[in-house]
């Protein structure tokens, strides 16, 4: 299986990503934002970092770039596109997939351990997948996802919801929401599920001696997937 | 010419900056402060001398990068 991982300057997860997704067998590339084109790929990852200083609204900018139009095409033709955490960003101002991230609201950048729950299997993302509480890192100051009361009856009925902050238990009520994200929600789909923006890092928790390992059942089951 | 562009967040949308600014100036004193929406102000040069043309320019890059209409709105001014 293929990977590409996208870098924008000021990316800063490309590295992890790129460790955690040859881990799970993976042949990965990086490819620069300025590159002409993205070689022939089963994944295309938009890392988290801060693209372009962050500067007017986070991911805009990227959102704009040269190489994203081949992303764009690639998601629009049923490729397979994970955008994490800044990822996220930008999938959501290229309009990919709908709504916003935006400033936590209370004011805080927050890096943490949370949980977050699975809430959608149909998918090549989590089919299958082990466990569906999944202990992941943030690290975000805009990770508080907002979109019109239309766009979220239609995630709904779509179930294009696909992990929302939770307990450890997988209560996902207000009080186990970190950044004030509608609904809880720490990640969606678009509506064919074939793109996913999520604001955890699940390539953070890939070695027990440095964090949880969590993230092992995501990459483990995704490249299962692929299959 | 240069066209002035002022982004602001929709009635509605939640706005912490704002509400840190206008709980700071209550706490300055400033009592009569009810609230504080905060924006974003561009000025841009355009090589279009026809006002109107520029104008729509603008309004174009507004709705494609400026501004995020999922929460904000703009003013051309």
């Amino acid at each position: 299986m293929k990977s590409s991982v996208i870098i924008f300057p000021g990316s800063n997860c490309d590295r992890d990503m790129d460790v955690a997704l040859k881990k799970f067998g993976f042949k990965n590339q990086m490819v620069w934002h300025n590159d002409p084109r993205i070689p022939k790929s089963d994944l295309i990852v938009l890392p988290g970092g801060f693209s372009y200083g962050d500067y007017l609204r986070c991911g805009s900018i990227a959102a704009k770039s040269k190489i994203i139009k081949s992303v764009i095409e690639f998601a629009n033709s049923g490729g397979l596109v994970l955008g994490i955490c800044n990822g996220f960003q930008i999938l959501t101002e290229t309009g990919l997939l709908p709504g916003i991230l935006q400033q936590n609201k209370y004011q805080k950048f927050i890096c943490k351990n949370v949980y977050v729950k699975i809430n959608d299997k149909e998918n090549k993302y989590f089919k299958n997948i082990k466990k569906e509480i999944l202990e992941l890192h943030i690290a975000h100051n805009e990770g508080n996802y907002f979109c019109s009361e239309d766009e979220l009856k239609s995630l709904n009925d779509n179930n294009q919801i696909a992990v929302t902050y939770c307990n450890e238990n997988g209560n996902d009520a207000e009080e186990f929401n970190p950044n004030g994200a509608l609904k809880n929600i720490a990640g969606i789909f678009s509506k064919n599920k074939n793109i996913l923006g999520m604001m955890p890092h699940p390539e953070r928790m890939i070695d027990k001696c440095l964090s949880s390992n969590d993230g092992n059942f995501f990459f483990e089951n995704l490249i299962e997937n692929l299959k | 010419m240069k066209v002035k562009v002022i982004v602001t967040l929709k009635e509605g949308v939640l706005d912490p900056q704002g509400k840190a600014i206008q709980q700071t100036l209550n706490g300055m004193g400033f009592a009569e402060v009810n609230q504080v929406r905060q924006g974003k102000y561009f000025d841009i040069e355009v090589n279009i001398e026809d006002e109107k043309k520029a104008k729509s320019k603008v309004d174009e890059m507004c709705k494609k990068l400026l501004a995020n209409l999922v929460i904000e709105d703009y003013k051309i001014l």
